[in-house]
């Protein structure tokens, strides 16, 4: 069968943000970017998927602008068979791209999408659902483990308190938790391999879906800072504080 | 204005993550409705009806609904949502499954964990794990919110006197199924809304000490224990102890961290604590700049003589 997988082009996670000065949004002009940690997991588990004979193609799709092409490259280092760029310039919210997901999902027709489940940028956690209503898919969303079995995929889901396995009917979307796998680390060989593979590049009027943005940022802001606090020397000096200084035991 | 929230419960009690969506659609303004999709849940609906501030609990009774999963569930928030300006729920595990599959069908975006009301249509929430606060408005005909619990004080459980009405259900989805369900049993409060929250990282060395150092402390605190995610991933600990930006986010009274460096992930999930105490024998670590109270020092010798000290 073929996976889908959604990947996403992010601040990398060790870059601490500034904010520009105006408000108006991040400065993220000058800093590394690298594919979404959850995204890595997402094709990682759906190379798993292929190296146990399970699936016959992996494709890899994003959405953004033409650098989101390195992304894709990356992925078809993992092991992703070709990859799909959906090219547009605008700031794309998620259910913009849940709606250019599911174009895509019905030119492809995979048995399943595997998807990060959040971006380390917006934080939004809402994609995979979004595209599992669009196409009328059922979802196991922050999965820790995979399993397809017939016409099924089996999933265990880390929830609040515990896991839940489930059962999806494919087609199925599959949204990634950290503990589904460890990714491996890309080789030179199959840099230089993903170079070679296929890469299309289509554009939202190709798919005919509109991204115009649902939500409105009208400021950004740095968090209010903490206070700076006191380094104390031994524990009778915290217990002291903390019970005479900030009353809190 | 009129709010919808979806109730968060287990078929018999209320959970209490949904209160603090209830305060959050008191600072939007406007009637507040309560919907509880699940099966034999009459003891849920009651308890619901119960809290203050609500006018109105809807309850979709079936089996469908028995296990809470996200394709019915949308489906029924879907048929109800075109009477109500905004849809909430708690931004738990369970609120982040179902909310992004009913905006979606609505063909609205949605708002997730917003941290502060500016009006009926603008919202605060953080984004890059934390480390930035965006303002957002939305100009849907229905806005899809998910609200951060420690954003907001939980509603008292007890003051209302709402009407409960039965409501239709909509038919299985028959999309998914559950197969089971492993609940990690615990007699300590919640990590969520507990007052004090003890938290171990990698400096623990392992799941052993991690037990023999932070359990006597969190007994003598009636605390919480949680983790960041290097204790997890090291098998020290079950992953739902995890506090960080892909784990649970806490605002306790009192967040003891010890031997965690203070990663972005995890401070995404704490820095809103009341009060930080940090312990770790790295001077430099980052969590420091984090805590209010510091202390440069071997764990394994500060957390006994903590314990003795707090008699």
């Amino acid at each position: 069968m073929k996976i889908l997988v959604a990947v996403k082009r992010v601040v990398d996670f060790n870059v601490k943000v500034r904010v520009k000065s105006d408000g108006s949004g991040v400065d993220i002009g000058a800093v590394k970017m690298s594919m979404n940690p959850f995204d890595e997991i997402a094709v990682e588990a759906a190379v798993r998927l292929k190296e146990a004979g399970v699936a016959t193609e992996v494709v890899a799709v994003s959405c953004g602008p033409a650098a989101c092409q390195e992304t894709l490259r990356t992925a078809m280092a993992i092991g992703a068979d070709r990859g799909i760029l959906v090219e547009c310039a605008q700031e794309l919210q998620p259910l913009a791209v849940a709606k250019l997901l599911q174009a895509v999902f019905m030119r492809e027709q995979p048995r399943l999408v595997v998807v990060g489940k959040q971006a380390i940028d917006d934080d939004s956690n809402q994609t995979g659902q979004m595209l599992a209503a669009l196409a009328g898919m059922p979802q196991a969303t922050f999965a820790s483990q995979l399993q397809v079995a017939g016409d099924e995929v089996i999933a265990t889901r880390e929830v609040d308190g515990g896991q839940e396995t489930i059962a999806l009917k494919l087609p199925a979307v599959i949204t990634t938790d950290l503990r589904l796998n460890e990714p491996r680390y890309v080789t030179l060989p199959n840099i230089m391999k993903a170079k070679k593979k296929p890469l299309e590049v289509l554009t939202p009027q190709a798919l005919e879906i509109d991204v115009a943005v649902g939500l409105t940022t009208l400021k950004v802001a740095e968090p209010p800072a903490r206070s700076a606090g006191v380094r104390l020397v031994d524990v009778a000096a915290l217990v002291a504080k903390l019970k005479n200084e900030a009353n809190v035991i | 204005m009129s709010v919808l929230i979806i109730v968060e419960h287990d078929n018999q009690s209320l959970k209490s993550a949904t209160l603090h969506a209830v305060t959050a659609a008191r600072e939007c303004g406007g009637n507040i409705t309560l919907l509880v999709c699940g099966w034999q849940c009459e003891p849920v609906a009651q308890a619901a009806a119960k809290v203050a501030g609500v006018a109105r609990v809807l309850v979709a009774d079936a089996p469908c609904f028995a296990d809470g999963l996200a394709e019915n569930v949308a489906a029924q928030v879907v048929t109800l949502a075109g009477a109500f300006s905004h849809v909430m729920a708690t931004a738990t595990a369970t609120g982040k499954n179902v909310l992004p599959r009913v905006a979606a069908l609505l063909d609205v975006a949605q708002v997730s964990e917003i941290t502060r009301v500016v009006d009926a249509h603008t919202f605060e929430r953080p984004i890059y794990a934390g480390n930035v606060i965006a303002t957002v408005r939305s100009s849907d005909p229905i806005k899809v919110i998910s609200v951060r619990a420690t954003a907001f004080e939980a509603a008292p459980l007890e003051g209302g006197r709402a009407l409960i009405e039965t409501i239709a259900a909509v038919e299985d989805t028959g999309l998914s199924r559950l197969i089971s369900r492993q609940t990690i049993a615990s007699d300590r409060p919640e990590l969520a809304s507990a007052r004090i929250v003890v938290s171990g990282g990698r400096g623990l060395g392992s799941g052993a000490h991690y037990a023999a150092l932070l359990e006597p402390l969190a007994d003598k605190l009636n605390a919480a224990l949680g983790a960041s995610r290097a204790a997890v991933d090291a098998g020290y600990v079950p992953n739902d102890y995890q506090i960080g930006q892909t784990g649970k986010v806490v605002a306790p009274e009192l967040y003891i961290a010890v031997g965690i460096s203070g990663a972005i992930q995890h401070l995404a999930g704490m820095k809103d604590s009341k009060v930080i105490v940090a312990i770790n024998k790295d001077a430099d670590a980052p969590i420091f700049s984090v805590a209010d109270y510091g202390l440069v020092g071997d764990l394994f010798e500060v957390l006994p003589e903590l314990v003795a000290q707090l008699g």
